[in-house]
């Protein structure tokens, strides 16, 4: 939108002091344009992949099972359970409900907490089923 | 009415009668994704193998290929919805944000098609030899 230059602007990002809240924020908009990203085009790229042919899932699972190919899809994993996290903390706050201060806070640091746990024990059940 | 602010362009207009659709539909989609995603990651999970033709032979079953494309649309819709909004608030050039706008729907449009094509090709001809 066209704006006036001469207005004023509020205090942005580098003013404030850092919190759960702030950083939550920015994480969901981060994990959810990365899992827009990277992890649309791998679960196309896997059905696609599956509907080619015998060759073509096996360069993909090459591709998914090489060291690069397990970091990304570690880093889909957090960020899917992070992106739900902060998800259901909005839906909460679209209710308008939760916005107490100390509230706001413990739910932040839960959810960052919880969607680093679930990925945890998502990949040590693969890891532990496989080796 | 002033010139001055954004607000004050537009304040006494009165709405324009279709804000919420977009929030709505992001929500909406949102629950969508919360159920069939984690139905994808717990069926993978209890799948006994991920190679092509255990795969191949799960998708196929239709109990599984209508919620996979179900979850393709949602997701795509979901992104594109996304998006928009990132994309709103980072691009401010009216041109390159026209631009990225055709850029993001024939991403989500194309991504989805791809995505539900490829589940139909999989549920239809089944395993390829």
């Amino acid at each position: 939108m066209a704006r006036s230059n001469s207005r004023p602007l509020s205090p942005h990002l580098t003013i404030w002091k850092w919190g759960p809240a702030m950083a939550i924020s920015i994480l969901h908009r981060v994990t959810g344009n990365g899992l827009a990203t990277v992890g649309a085009l791998g679960l196309v790229w896997w059905l696609m992949a599956a509907a080619t042919g015998p060759e073509a899932y096996a360069t993909f699972i090459k591709c998914a099972t090489s060291p690069l190919g397990y970091l990304v899809m570690i880093g889909i994993t957090w960020a899917f359970f992070q992106h739900l996290f902060s998800g259901l903390r909005h839906f909460v706050l679209d209710m308008g409900a939760g916005y107490e201060l100390q509230t706001n806070k413990s739910w932040s640091i839960a959810a960052m907490v919880a969607s680093v746990l679930v990925t945890g024990f998502i990949w040590l059940y693969i890891f532990g089923k496989a080796f | 009415m002033g010139n001055g602010t954004g607000i004050g362009r537009v304040r006494g207009l009165g709405s324009a009668r279709h804000g919420a659709h977009h929030w709505l539909a992001q929500r909406y989609t949102a629950v969508g994704n919360l159920l069939l995603v984690l139905w994808l990651i717990f069926s993978l999970l209890s799948l006994p193998g991920l190679d092509y033709d255990s795969v191949v032979l799960w998708i196929a079953n239709p109990l599984v290929a209508v919620p996979m494309m179900l979850m393709i649309v949602s997701i795509f819709w979901h992104l594109r919805l996304g998006m928009q909004v990132m994309l709103e608030d980072y691009v401010h050039d009216k041109g390159l944000a026209f631009f990225s706008m055709l850029l993001l729907n024939f991403y989500a449009f194309g991504g989805a098609a791809a995505g539900v094509f490829a589940i139909a090709k999989i549920a239809f001809t089944g395993v390829v030899e």
